[in-house]
């Protein structure tokens, strides 16, 4: 995942706070002395997740002309089910609050993959990821994050 | 001004209530996840074999960090991380509680570090992790 400008808009932020059940006025309200105490509004400790908005290539966004993979005329739209990844963990270290009005960029890099036996007998197969946000005026970085998903693979079954 | 905590210091609330299957579906249209496991029943059950739709691991940990940042402010966090340890349904609770593990000094600024575990309403943990906040 790669993002060339990730615009920080308080209305996302706003719509992402009252998602994540998180009103503070520091998230929602330029008004507030909370928000002019941090030099505007702030994002949420999550909300740098959102760059996937910004992704032209999000596989987890339907485009118009893909076929998509959950249910419309059929339970699935496409050959290939999309099942398998979930989200195994997630950490953020922030070098400054993100600040609405800004733009940051997202680029990836690849971190290791590792396999362990699932409690079921099967594997469960692991993928790490790094995510860099940064300032798109003056590089430095912002946040960094780690994103770690993993994919059951159930244990063989024998045939008789 | 500096906030003053103590080692073993805790708060826990409850941050979401019987999360609905529309509170997801906010959750999905402002992160830009769309997975269809988060909001498309029918997917989900006929295609992807669960008993119905989930919440992002990723609305848990926003939620959770809600203590966090009532607690040191929001802006304060150097670093936060958790595992997604249970899948949390529509209908969950989310009660978390975080303690202060350590303080200490961080890039020369008065900092401490939590544990956070946010549980169901059933004692399941859902979201275990650490955080580290400035207290100046």
């Amino acid at each position: 995942m790669a993002v060339e400008r990730f615009p920080i808009e308080a209305s996302h932020i706003l719509m992402f706070a009252r998602a994540i059940g998180d009103e503070n006025p520091a998230y929602t309200d330029a008004t507030s002395d909370a928000a002019k105490a941090l030099g505007g509004v702030i994002a949420p400790p999550t909300f740098t997740m959102s760059a996937t908005q910004f992704d032209p290539e999000a596989m987890l966004r339907p485009k118009l002309d893909e076929p998509w993979f959950g249910s419309a005329a059929t339970p699935s739209g496409a050959e290939i089910a999309r099942t398998g990844a979930l989200h195994a963990e997630q950490h953020f270290e922030y070098f400054r609050p993100v600040l609405a009005g800004e733009v940051l960029t997202l680029t990836e890099r690849a971190g290791t993959t590792w396999t362990k036996m699932s409690k079921s007998g099967g594997s469960l197969v692991f993928d790490e990821r790094f995510h860099d946000y940064c300032s798109a005026e003056t590089g430095d970085v912002v946040v960094t994050a780690r994103f770690v998903s993993v994919i059951p693979v159930p244990a063989p079954t024998s045939e008789a | 001004m500096t906030i003053e905590l103590q080692v073993g210091d805790s708060r826990t609330e409850t941050v979401l209530k019987n999360i609905s299957r529309t509170r997801i579906v906010m959750y999905a249209g402002a992160s830009g996840d769309y997975n269809p496991l988060h909001s498309d029943e029918i997917y989900v059950t006929q295609v992807a074999g669960y008993p119905t739709v989930f919440a992002h691991g990723m609305l848990s940990m926003g939620a959770t960090g809600k203590v966090l940042t009532d607690w040191v402010g929001a802006g304060k966090l150097k670093r936060y991380g958790v595992r997604f340890v249970n899948q949390v349904w529509p209908g969950d609770d989310l009660v978390v509680t975080a303690t202060v593990d350590a303080l200490r000094d961080e890039d020369g600024r008065p900092a401490a570090d939590f544990t956070v575990t946010t549980v169901n309403q059933h004692g399941k943990p859902v979201v275990t992790g650490t955080a580290t906040a400035f207290l100046d």
